[in-house]
């Protein structure tokens, strides 16, 4: 992380603020093409399938910004980066946005001179452990020895979670990711810490998924959300108000289905109707058609139908919305007005 | 005297014994295991110790390769059919054996290209690694790359139409002049070269659908394919960099000795890794905004740099182990210097080192899959992203890593067994 932390601070001090030009829109449109920069592989987040089509939960963030901006969500070009690469590729403006499971952090926002246009997951650390264990609360893991890998922030994290509430636990510090699950398979600890959605996409590649649970508690914050570059404040509207329109969209009960039919004619609801481009001319304000909003929409369904289809709970990831559900369900997902 | 020992001895034979075969024990299969695996108590224990060793490590691996599942489409689906039974989950090179080979963006339609171009480099090589082949074969070697890089990245082939003929006319140029002095031959053969080349240039613009192959770009060229094009174009690049370099080391010129020695130190000083992601990362830095600098020719740049500098020492040893009296033979010869080095000293000093030379091209084709870390996807990258991000294939770990080395073994043991013919072949001093 101190690596990537210079290597972007190295660039943003060669590019000054000169190369961030507030043109990415009109880039974008000469172009053609999106040009997204996604993760190598992540499972349920972004791989491409059989047929060589990038698929996955931050893939669709990046087919619905292409279709609002040039109406063909098959309009992306997909730049694979590292953990190592992501910043640099998008400083030096090879990529217009960054939609890689990156976590929204002080330092990245402020010292890297990016700008993160909102959070599309919310994730943190979570605990794993054998059903047959008989435990449902972390709080219930007193004593038990924990898997954890060495070096990394979950560590401190698990110290401060156990302080914090007085229990006991034995740590069992490992390397990697891949030794930690065949330790914890192996029954070498009680349970195992990482991110939830790690967790879950790890379950998913066990012999037998159903005799683990990933325990309730989430004992660290980490957002994850696109990014653009600082200095063109018109490109990261576009990119947070396409993810705030899919959010939207969720909760007023537009989906891929019906987004036709809806936009249409005026429905009853002026909320949607302003959001589907029937009333008003919020299109024209941020720079796009007026039915910008219905094509991110038809691209890949609003944030419920996008989670569902792939880390939701019918898929072999299976994870349950919890702090990702709509504001009136529970979760934290709050897109602000249409208006 | 006869007689005295007929007295002493009851009888006394006359002929000889015919000859009996060796006891059984000593010969045939017994014999052969006697002296080779049972000779003594410490040579039955390892053997006993050796053959449990197999017998573990073919009872967990032939089970597993004869009980592999082929056709299925996930590995939940691999684990269902086994219901526990071992076996390998090969549905994965069943289904996903393109992307492993050639990426997983080159259009499918196209696959044909990268398996023509593969045989092509096997037949064109063929002139170079083996001296027996008539010598007239080379031009076909030469016309290679060109074929090869319509071929990989399609458009029309006017491209490499013109810079095939622009490397002969600038030749032809050069040959012509040369006898009016060196430097004029230069000018004039480059002159001709950029000339034909501009002129090329013009027409492929003009005409771009000109017996054009659907074009593919360098980000979408991925997998084996991928690793075969850069270890073969940066081990056929590092060798006359490496030639050079290391006779500019020897030089006596001042200014060219430090220059190669700097070059040389410095790359070798410096982890490829960390040259790559120069390549990757920090060239975007230094080229205008705007310009896009094709990736694997960054990546090939930087790679020929490392292998030419490894290359470079390796020739170097050869050139020092060469006595002496080969050096001042030539020079009693009055041969020039490009003569001495042509005729006297090179031919040497490359046999010296064939068995480094290979031993670093296998070193640098295994590094190849360096590239997987700055984001190209190489066999190992292939495998490591997308294959293993998929929901389907997450958990498959040996079968994908068990191909790819396959892969990687087909290749550099072949690499090894042609260099001990080609050394067995060369070895003129010891016949």
């Amino acid at each position: 992380m101190k690596t990537t932390a210079f290597i972007g601070a190295l660039a943003a001090a060669v590019l000054g603020t000169g190369a961030a030009s507030a043109q990415t829109l009109e880039d974008v449109n000469e172009r053609g093409a999106l040009n997204c920069g996604v993760n190598t592989g992540l499972v349920g987040f972004a791989a491409p399938d059989a047929n060589g089509s990038w698929q996955g939960f931050d893939v669709a963030l990046c087919r619905a910004v292409a279709a609002a901006v040039l109406g063909d969500p098959e309009a992306v070009e997909f730049i694979p980066t590292t953990g190592k690469t992501r910043f640099t590729a998008l400083a030096s403006g090879e990529i217009d946005v960054l939609s890689r499971n990156t976590t929204w952090t002080f330092s990245r926002d402020n010292d890297l001179k990016f700008e993160f246009t909102g959070i599309n997951y919310y994730d943190g650390q979570g605990f794993i452990v054998p059903k047959a264990l008989g435990v449902t609360s972390a709080k219930e893991l007193d004593g038990a020895t924990i898997c954890v890998q060495t070096g990394t922030t979950t560590e401190l994290n698990l110290a401060d979670f156990f302080r914090k509430n007085n229990i006991e636990y034995e740590p069992v510090p490992i390397e990697t990711n891949a030794e930690a699950l065949q330790q914890y398979n192996a029954g070498a600890c009680d349970a195992y810490t990482t991110d939830a959605s790690g967790l879950a996409a790890s379950r998913a590649t066990f012999e037998n998924p159903t005799e683990h649970v990933i325990l309730p508690e989430i004992i660290s914050k980490e957002p994850l959300g696109p990014l653009v570059r600082h200095g063109d404040n018109e490109w990261g509207d576009i990119v947070r108000w396409t993810l705030n329109a899919l959010i939207a969209a969720e909760e007023y009960g537009v989906t891929s289905a019906n987004v036709q039919d809806m936009a249409s004619s005026p429905t009853d609801s002026p909320e949607i109707n302003r959001l589907l481009g029937t009333e008003g001319n919020l299109g024209e304000m941020i720079g796009l058609s007026n039915d910008w909003a219905v094509n991110a929409i038809s691209a890949g369904g609003n944030y419920g139908e996008i989670f569902a289809r792939n880390i939701g709970e019918d898929t072999p990831i299976g994870l349950a919305r919890g702090l990702n559900a709509q504001w009136t369900e529970g979760g934290l997902l709050y897109a602000p007005p249409f208006r | 005297m006869a007689d005295t020992h007929a007295e002493s001895v009851a009888y006394v034979r006359d002929g000889f014994l015919p000859e009996r075969p060796a006891p059984a024990r000593e010969t045939g299969v017994v014999g052969w295991l006697r002296q080779n695996l049972f000779s003594s108590v410490p040579y039955t224990i390892l053997t006993l110790a050796t053959l449990w060793v197999i017998w573990q490590l073919g009872a967990a691996i032939l089970p597993w390769l004869w009980g592999g599942v082929w056709h299925v489409d996930s590995i939940r689906a691999c684990r269902e059919v086994l219901e526990g039974a071992a076996g390998g989950c090969f549905a994965v090179l069943t289904e996903r054996w393109a992307q492993l080979l050639f990426g997983f963006s080159y259009p499918s339609g196209e696959y044909w290209r990268l398996g023509v171009a593969f045989v092509l480099l096997g037949v064109c090589l063929a002139p170079v690694l083996f001296p027996d082949l008539p010598r007239r074969l080379l031009i076909a070697t030469l016309i290679y790359p060109f074929v090869a890089y319509w071929l990989i990245w399609g458009g029309t082939p006017l491209a490499a139409v013109s810079g095939l003929a622009g490397l002969a006319g600038g030749a032809a140029a050069f040959r012509t002049v040369a006898s009016r002095g060196a430097l004029l031959g230069g000018i004039a053969g480059l002159a001709a070269l950029l000339a034909i080349w501009w002129i090329g240039g013009e027409l492929a613009a003009a005409a771009p659908g000109f017996l054009a192959l659907p074009p593919v770009a360098s980000r979408n060229i991925g997998g084996f394919a991928l690793n075969m094009i850069l270890g073969t174009v940066c081990v056929s690049l590092s060798l006359p960099f490496g030639i050079l370099l290391a006779l500019g080391r020897q030089s006596r010129l001042p200014i060219i000795k430090i220059a190669c020695i700097a070059f040389i130190e410095f790359i070798r000083g410096v982890p490829l890794i960390t040259l790559l992601f120069v390549a990757n990362v920090v060239l975007a830095y230094f080229l205008p905004p705007g310009t896009t600098f094709d990736l694997i020719l960054r990546v090939v740049i930087m790679i020929t740099m490392f292998a030419s500098a490894y290359i470079a020492e390796v020739i170097r040893g050869g050139l020092a182990a060469l006595p002496r009296g080969q050096y001042e033979a030539a020079d009693a010869l009055g041969l020039d210097y490009w003569q001495a080095v042509r005729l006297v000293i090179l031919p040497q000093a490359l046999k010296i080192s064939i068995p480094g030379i290979v031993n670093v091209a296998v070193g640098l084709f295994k590094d190849t899959t360096l590239v997987s870390i700055i984001s190209m996807f190489d066999v190992v990258g292939m495998i490591r992203g997308p294959i293993l991000a998929s929901t389907e294939w997450n958990g498959v770990y040996w079968e994908l890593y068990g191909f790819a080395a396959l892969l990687f073994f087909v290749t550099c043991y072949g690499i090894s067994q042609y260099s001990q013919w080609l050394e067995r072949r060369l070895a003129t001093d010891t016949r």
